[in-house]
Order: structure tokens, then sequence, then C-alpha cells
């Protein structure tokens, strides 16, 4: 499997809540610092992104954010006017507003086209090697599906016409894996795994995309070593408890409940791992990177995440 | 904000969920991706069955499987089902009421719908064999929304239940879906759709001749923007009950017999959403019924002496593990499990901090703001559902 980061194309999905964007903010930045030029690209443009890396609202130009690191974020309206001026050399019309209005109304309809202008976007700037990579933060579930698979299934929707003609090469670009890689972000709850077996299995099926890694995120520490968790359970009975109260100088309760709480919190979320350790299909590298508790937001937390990929990477 | 007081005006201030859902007969609840909001829909449906009878209905959307086999819903998805009473009796619950529960199946509903309104055979089979309606209803966001609305209103029309609950689809922004009707009758109504497929209608007009089609043309395919024009004909055939329909739901919605409970947990994603929600709703004078905060870590996380006993037990941990008895174990030993377990309690303090700081912003606006703890164990079964209702209940 080659690895994440020598990819030239990188679409990082998961279900909401799992911290898919800050992932797949401290992934570009790590490689920009590795020395690649870089590209960020939000595709449902919810502003999550600018939060991780502290820049200004992103938009279709990209704007560098950090040295070799720029940002945007996709639009259909500015994509369609790009694309029919590269792609199909047709004169831009006087009117284009309402034209692309109207577009984005038809394509609404017939699902496939809106994803080719996304895809067909990222792919051609793969092709014109602007960026050595290219890494997307791709809308949770369903869509991704859609829009990987969308080269491919315009071709059974669209009979003839200038569209089909131009997917051949994205198709290329998507189904190489030297080129292209799937990531799947997931935590270690209930929800989220099975969302992430169930991508993982649509990806493979419906799409000809590699899955490349799957990055379980917020994992909580182990808190007690071999033989230390008898010691706590010790700790809480009489009389040790109230030595503890007396040594200590302060109400001690409290912090074993705290302990408690961590111990549970990390044994429930570890039986789900668990499952996803054991449902995922061999091939895609699983990734670990730990609940940050200091920090969720803001550029330091994505660097510490970066941190802890590059550790888990091998980078 | 003085949401709450426009609505309350011949009626009691509503205190706490309980008095809220005996109040109202529709009960939304929406919030982003990952925040417990289809398991609170079902744990208040849960409670209103349990406590208040009646018949309550659970409309839920996509719930984990072990959700739905706790409420019955594996076999019978997007068909109406009610939760056996024995479900409640093994969780030691004898319901005043009956719980009933639904799973949204989206293409199904679509078909239900074409199904009861089109305005005859040919057109009905025509429509449901359309490979563009398969697509269109499959995959069209706004689709899903609108089907969940529109599915509300013809249960809710129906009079067939005291009280119901609709968990929302996960969509990008949580305001999709209010918006939805009013974005399908704008669809249907839309003068750029009449001109789109008046080549196709009228055969007189020169379709080559309009710039639009010249490009669309070169991009789609002529055969592409007929399939297109041929689904809208046929769609066309229901419009004015689409339009009536989406306003119908948009007045339901607007009802001061419906109200919004929305769901977050402390993280701050998820808490900017809930804003943005709140504000939204507050704009389009929808009731906020309640916010509900799920996994909110334990008050004595705050507690500033525990705090200073967290922090004792790590700098001075091997001073403290001196001092107690041997019977623990090896003092070394005792010492790391001290230093382990107030570190640990620092760290989860850090997160209940900040989480404090985002409660306070969101409980400023609703009159209801219900909490829930991390519960032992995740729920899966009707028990666990009564378990979590009772910690929002009251």
């Amino acid at each position: 499997m080659i690895d994440l980061l020598d990819r030239r194309l990188l679409f990082v999905t998961g279900k909401g809540g799992v911290g898919k964007t800050s992932i797949a903010a401290a992934l570009a930045m790590l490689a920009a610092e590795q020395g690649k030029r870089t590209l960020v690209c939000e595709v449902d443009a919810k502003g999550n992104l600018a939060d991780f890396l502290e820049c200004g609202p992103t938009a279709f130009e990209p704007i560098e954010v950090a040295p070799g690191l720029s940002a945007m974020a996709m639009d259909t309206e500015d994509s369609l006017k790009e694309y029919l001026s590269l792609q199909l050399k047709v004169p831009l019309l006087a009117r284009v507003g309402p034209l692309a209005k109207t577009f984005d109304f038809v394509a609404t309809a017939a699902p496939g086209v809106k994803e080719i202008l996304t895809v067909g976007k990222l792919c051609w700037e793969v092709r014109e090697r602007n960026y050595d990579l290219v890494v997307v933060d791709a809308p949770a579930t369903g869509h991704v599906v859609a829009q990987l698979a969308a080269p491919q299934a315009i071709n059974d929707l669209v009979k003839v016409g200038r569209i089909r003609e131009q997917t051949r090469w994205m198709v290329d670009i998507l189904s190489d894996p030297a080129q292209t890689g799937a990531v799947i972000v997931t935590a270690p709850e209930e929800m989220p795994v099975s969302e992430a077996l169930e991508l993982a299995e649509r990806v493979e099926d419906e799409t000809t995309v590699e899955l490349a890694a799957v990055i379980v995120n917020k994992v909580l520490p182990e808190l007690f070593g071999r033989g230390e968790e008898e010691v706590f359970e010790l700790l809480g009975d009489p009389p040790h408890v109230d030595d503890l109260a007396v040594a200590v100088g302060g109400p001690v309760e409290p912090v074993l409940d705290g302990a408690r709480l961590a111990v549970n919190l990390r044994r429930t979320r570890a039986q789900h791992l668990e499952r996803l350790r054991t449902e995922l299909p061999a091939g895609p590298e699983l990734v670990y990177v730990p609940y940050l508790f200091t920090r969720t937001h803001g550029l330091r937390a994505t660097r510490t995440l970066g941190e802890s990929l590059a550790a888990e990477l091998g980078v | 904000m003085s949401v709450a007081l426009r609505h309350t005006d011949d009626g009691p201030v509503l205190r706490n969920l309980e008095q809220l859902l005996a109040a109202k007969e529709i009960v939304i609840t929406c919030g982003s991706g990952g925040v417990g909001k289809t398991t609170t829909a079902a744990a208040l449906g849960a409670m209103a069955a349990a406590e208040l009878g009646g018949k309550v209905l659970v409309l839920t959307v996509d719930p984990a499987r072990r959700l739905a086999n706790a409420l019955g819903l594996e076999r019978f998805g997007n068909v109406e089902t009610r939760v056996p009473t024995e479900l409640f009796e093994a969780a030691g619950v004898e319901p005043r009421g009956e719980l009933w529960a639904a799973m949204l199946d989206t293409k199904e509903s679509w078909d239900a719908l074409v199904r009861t309104h089109a305005p005859d055979v040919e057109t009905r089979d025509a429509i449901l064999a359309n490979p563009l309606y398969q697509n269109v209803t499959g995959k069209f966001v706004q689709s899903h929304d609108y089907i969940a609305m529109e599915r509300l209103y013809e249960i809710h029309a129906s009079g067939r239940y005291d009280l119901i609950i609709v968990d929302t689809p996960p969509t990008r922004h949580a305001i999709d879906f209010l918006e939805a009707p009013e974005r399908m009758a704008d669809f249907f109504s839309s003068r750029l759709l009449r001109w789109l497929i008046a080549p196709y209608r009228n055969r007189l007009i020169s379709a080559a001749s309009k710039p639009f089609y010249k490009v669309a043309d070169t991009i789609l395919g002529a055969q592409f923007l007929e399939d297109i024009a041929e689904f809208f004909i046929l769609f066309q055939t229901m419009y004015d009950g689409f339009v009536e329909r989406a306003k119908a739901v948009t007045r339901t919605l607007e009802d001061r017999r419906t109200t919004f409970v929305v769901v977050s947990t402390l993280e701050s994603a998820p808490v900017h959403e809930a804003e943005f929600f709140i504000r939204a709703l507050d704009d389009r004078g929808f009731h906020l019924g309640a916010v509900v905060l799920n996994k909110v870590l334990p008050d004595y996380l705050l507690d500033p002496s525990a705090a200073a006993s967290a922090s004792t037990m790590v700098e001075r941990s091997a001073v403290v593990a001196g001092k107690l008895s041997p019977e623990l174990g090896e003092p070394a030993v005792v010492g790391r499990v001290l230093h382990e377990v107030g570190e640990s309690f620092l760290n989860y303090r850090v997160v209940a901090t900040r989480e404090a700081e985002q409660r306070a912003e969101l409980g400023r606006s609703p009159d209801v703001v219900a909490t829930a703890p991390y519960l032992d164990a995740d729920v899966f079964d009707l028990g666990g559902l009564l378990r979590l209702g009772a910690t929002i209940w009251r």
C-alpha cells in the first residue's frame, strides 16, 4: 500500500462529529511541512476548515495559508464557469449568471453532474500539477461515494455530449492508487464505527478509488497499567479512601469518581474499536489519533493532530 | 432572547420536557450529526408513552441497528409499528399509553406519494420507472428533507397519534429541512422549470435557437435534456398538489402545537450548529421548546477543592503514597496510580471547563435546558432509552 502522503489526491471523509475536517487540515499541514505543495479543499463549505487553519474565509480561488499550503472551498457556479472556459472552450455567454443558476438547478435534479464538477476540478488540479498533493475535506458518507463514482455513473446517464468524453481522464486518476486514495475518519463509538464499516464497503463496491487508510480519532488513553487497577479499586474502599483524604488534605471521592468515569469511557470505546479492527477488511492502514484534552480547534490543535499522524504514518 | 415568550401568551410557561411534550402535538428534534439526536427522540417517545399516555409515534431517520431493534423496527421499517408492551414490561414499566415507531425510508415514501397523488395509472407507472426519478428521490438531499416533512404532514393530518416526535434527517445544515417545503414549492412552480421544459411541450418552439440549450446540449447531450423534460412534464401533473401540501406543511411547522428541540453535545462544532439553528428558528417564528445536551461531563470535575486534591496527587504522589497503608501495594505502584488518577481528573477538568463555557452560551435562549450525562453503557434497548429519558424528563 502506497504511503498516504505520497499520493496526489486524498479524499478525507467520515460521519459528522468525528473530526474529519480537523484531520484533513492536519494531513494537509503535515504534507506541506514535508515540503509538498499542498492544496486542501473543502467541498461542503461550512467554514469549519478555516477554523482549523486559522485563515480567512475560504473561497473558490485558493489562498495560501502557510508555506506550501493553500486552501479553497468548492462552489458550483465558479467551478462551472471555470469548466466551461477551460474544458469545453465554450465562449462565455454575456449572462453567465442566470446560466449557472439554471445549470445548478438542472444539475441538482440530475445527480452525478454536480459531483462531476467537484471531482473534475480536483482531478484537474492533480493533472495540471499545480500541487503535489490535494487533500479533499469531502462530505460525510453517502455523497462522497456519489462523488467518487460520478465519473463512471455519468457515463450511464449521459449517452452523448462532451461531459461524457471529459470523464475518461478523471476515471484514470481516481482508479490509480499511486494517485488517489480515500481516507475514512472515524471515532471509537457505535455509530461512527458502523458508518465507517459501511463506507469502506461502499467505496470498495461502488467506486474505483482505493481505500488507503482508516483514521480513528479521539482515542482515549489507557488509564492504568498492569496491576494498577487493583490498587485503584482498593484505594476506593475504607479505610484507604479516608486515609487518602487525610494524606491529600482535601476531598478525594470526586477525583476517584473521575477516574472511574475515565476507565468506563475508555472501556466502552475500546469495544467499538475492537469491532472496527475485526470487521475492517485487510488493506487500508489503521491509524490512531489520541483525544485532545487541551484543545479542540484552531491551529495549535491542528498541529498537535499532525504530530500524532506523523508518528503513526512513520513520516 | 424572547422566543419562548411569543408562544406562551395563552398557556403556562413550560418548565421541563415532560410539560413541553404534554402540551404539544409535534416535537421535532434537530441538531448536527453525532450528538445523539435519534436516541434522544426515541427516549422522549418512550417516556411520553410511559408517563403521559395516549398514542405516541417516533418517526426516525437512519437509526443505528441496535436502536432500531430496541424499537422493533428491523422488519417493518417504513410502516408504523407498535412497540410491544412486553418490551416495556421487561424494563419494569407499565406504560400509560402506546409507543409506535417508524423509520423513514425515502424511496418508499416517495413511491407512496406518487402512487397516492398521480392523476392516473399511466403517469404513475411512467414516473416510477423513470431513471431520473430514481436518482432524484434517492440521492437528492433536499428530497430527503422534503419527504420527511411530507410524511409528518400526512401523519398529523390523519389524527392517528396524540404526539409525534420527528427525528430530522442529518443534513449538511440542519436548517435545510425547515426550508425544504418552501424550496420544493418553488422548484415546481418556478418559471425556470416551465421555461426548461417548454420546447419539449410545444414542438413549435425551436430549441436550437436558445443559447442555454446550445450550451446544455453541448455539455449534456440532447437526449439527457429530453429525459429531464419528460420527467418534469410527468411530475407537473402533480404540481398543484405539491405546492398545496408544501404550504400546509409550513403552516403545521408554524403552528403553536409544534415545537422544536435542539439536541447537541458541548463540543464546539455541534454548539455552533445549535446556535445557528436556534437563530434560524427565531427568524422564522418557530417555537424553540428546549435544548437537550448529551454526554455532559459531571459537575464534580469543576469543583476547585477536588482539583486541588488532584494536583496534590500528581505533584506529590510519592509522598502521599508513603502515608497510605502498605496493604495497598508497593509504594511505587501506589504512587503511579495516584499520579494517573490525579492527571486524568485534571485532563477531564479542562474539557469540563471548556464545555461549561459552551453551555452558558447555549443556555441563554430557551426556557428548558435538559442535560444527559454519559451513561454507563450505550443505549440499545427500551430500558436504556427509558433510563436516558429519565435523566432529561423533569
